[in-house]
């Protein structure tokens, strides 16, 4: 079978086949140069971000050390360290994700394997779309009408966490759906078909295999949370407090704090006179932290794609 | 066979996904024990009749449904406890579904769910599962690996293993040879014919000969009629009560 092909075209060998053509090289070349084009501007996306690494490291190297993270600010923060900023920063993340990933996950689940394709339906989905697209500044607005007056919770951790909780609810939201939807319909279905019910596949099921992009979802707001300044300016952060150092428990839910992006803003625009390096170390702390957290979010997430089971 | 028991009864059932009508004017029973198979070309409505007896049916929003379904002579439409009547039906898929989960527990799902806890039970029930699916000897060494990482013949016994599991009365097959090889496929009909004694067997295919070789009764189904339902000799034979199941058997059309 094989010889009576061969034997039908002779003239075409192998040789010939595979040998070079004026139409192969310009295809290599137009290849290569797609290739190239992207392969720079992948690494053009790169450089602005060691740069202003590096930029920022070299400028706050004089004042970086443990005790600026353990002191607070001192001479009307043109001296000491950021304690209690980084403090307070560290409290608005963590209370605002404990209102907003509970109920955000739960939203979604709601909305990703109950919810039936109707008007109520189609409000929520369209809220969160247009939650999620409202400016930061509006939200501050709106926490401190809401929170502070009108629940009369007044300028505090409660309710700056409230409003940030606000901002990054629809974000959770969506990255928690989208986690949700890439299981496979398969699987609930052949769970349906065993006369299991909604809950027990999805307890089961559905979220062990989708736990690991809800929770990467929520780290990623973590960054968010800390870097926010408008929306903590007017519910709860204030210019100055001074806390014990070294004490955790130095806040308490219905005090206002310092945080970290606030007072990068205080400091760089609002003081006179303060030395160039505090200000980059305080910047580099903020960074450092977000970094940080993106950093164990992507560790999180290979471990758990590593366990992944289809 | 006691052929006066009717394990299923379809009466003027119509179902229609929107404008597009997947079923109309189906009326049949199944009887007790018996085998029945049903043949016809793709979109005539065989995959819409089972869900419609396991009211799966109510997961797809489009789907409407007229007419009256009745298992046990219980109306389906009107059961309460929806999960003890999925648990009565055994459900397999053309395409193998393995679970997430170890093989172990692909198996032990359903009953889990039902609410047997008690490990020795579970232990007597997967293997007994696992060797009515011919796939005990294959995975007994390895029942804690996952179930999707075995092939898609093993994934398909699985999932049968699966439908098995919760001690179904009625076991309904849709295509379930698509990803079996032959030799796998003949020793699962083998298991078919052992469990006619036990539970009823609603066979769907699109192999006539499967049909031929299996079903007590057939029936034909062509764009959501049924067409004819009759003795399998009968449907098989050079004179059915229609000319175009005679086509379609005989591989004329189709």
């Amino acid at each position: 079978m094989t010889r009576e092909i061969t034997t039908a075209i002779p003239q075409t060998s192998a040789s010939q086949l595979f040998s070079e053509t004026s139409l192969g090289r310009r295809k290599k070349f137009s290849e290569n140069l797609a290739k190239y084009i992207f392969f720079f501007m992948a690494l053009l996306m790169i450089a602005p971000l060691l740069l202003i690494i590096e930029y920022l490291f070299i400028k706050a190297l004089p004042v970086l050390s443990l005790d600026f993270l353990l002191s607070n600010p001192v001479r009307g923060m043109r001296a000491g360290g950021v304690w209690a900023p980084l403090l307070g920063t560290f409290y608005l993340v963590i209370i605002s994700l404990l209102i907003s990933a509970p109920i955000g996950v739960l939203a979604a689940v709601y909305l990703n394997e109950y919810a039936r394709e109707n008007w109520i339906t189609r409000i929520i989905n369209l809220a969160v779309v247009n939650l999620a697209g409202v400016p930061s500044i509006v939200h501050a607005l709106f926490g401190l009408g809401a929170f502070v007056l009108f629940a009369g919770i007044g300028r505090s951790i409660l309710a700056a966490s409230l409003t940030l909780a606000i901002m990054t609810l629809p974000v959770i939201i969506a990255s928690t759906k989208e986690a949700l939807a890439s299981v496979p319909m398969a699987f609930r279905e052949a769970c349906w078909n065993v006369g299991a019910t909604r809950w027990q596949t999805i307890r089961s099921i559905v979220l062990p295999n989708s736990i690991s992009g809800i929770l990467t979802g929520i780290i990623l707001q973590v960054s968010r949370a800390a870097g926010e300044t408008a929306p903590i300016m007017f519910t709860g952060a204030v210019f100055f407090k001074a806390i014990p150092e070294g004490d955790i428990f130095a806040y308490g839910l219905f005090d206002q704090c310092m945080a970290l992006s606030m007072h990068l803003f205080t400091i760089s625009t609002q003081v006179p006179n303060v030395p160039e390096a505090l200000t980059y170390g305080t910047a580099v702390v903020l960074l450092g932290t977000v970094l940080l957290v993106n950093a164990l979010a992507i560790v999180f997430r290979v471990y758990l794609r590593s366990r992944k089971k289809w | 066979m006691n052929s006066s028991a009717k394990k299923i009864e379809i009466s003027d059932l119509a179902v229609s996904y929107g404008r597009k009508v997947a079923l109309k004017g189906i009326t049949l029973d199944v009887f007790a024990n018996e085998i029945l198979a049903i043949i016809g070309p793709a979109q005539s409505g065989k995959t819409t009749l089972l869900k419609v007896i396991n009211r799966t049916i109510e997961f797809i929003p489009a789907a409407r449904v007229t007419g009256v379904v009745k298992v046990d002579g219980e109306e389906v439409k009107k059961i309460k406890n929806v999960y003890e009547l999925r648990r009565k039906i055994g459900m397999v898929f053309p395409l193998p579904v393995g679970l997430p989960l170890s093989i172990y527990d692909n198996v032990a799902f359903a009953p889990r769910a039902a609410g047997i806890r008690n490990r020795a039970q579970l232990d007597e029930l997967v293997e007994r599962c696992l060797r009515q699916a011919a796939l005990w000897d294959e995975v007994k060494d390895r029942l804690d690996s996952l179930g999707t990482r075995l092939s898609g013949g093993q994934q398909q016994r699985l999932t049968i293993a699966r439908a098995l599991s919760h001690q179904p009365e009625i076991l309904c097959l849709d295509e379930f040879s698509i990803a079996v090889d032959p030799v796998t496929t003949m020793r699962i009909e083998d298991v078919l014919r052992e469990l006619r004694s036990q539970v009823t067997i609603i066979l769907v295919t699109n192999l006539v000969q499967q049909a031929r070789r299996l079903a007590d009764r057939t029936a034909f189904f062509l764009n959501g009629e049924l067409i004819e339902i009759g003795a399998t000799d009968v449907i098989f034979s050079d004179n059915p009560a229609n000319k175009i199941t005679y086509e379609y058997v005989n591989g004329i059309f189709g």
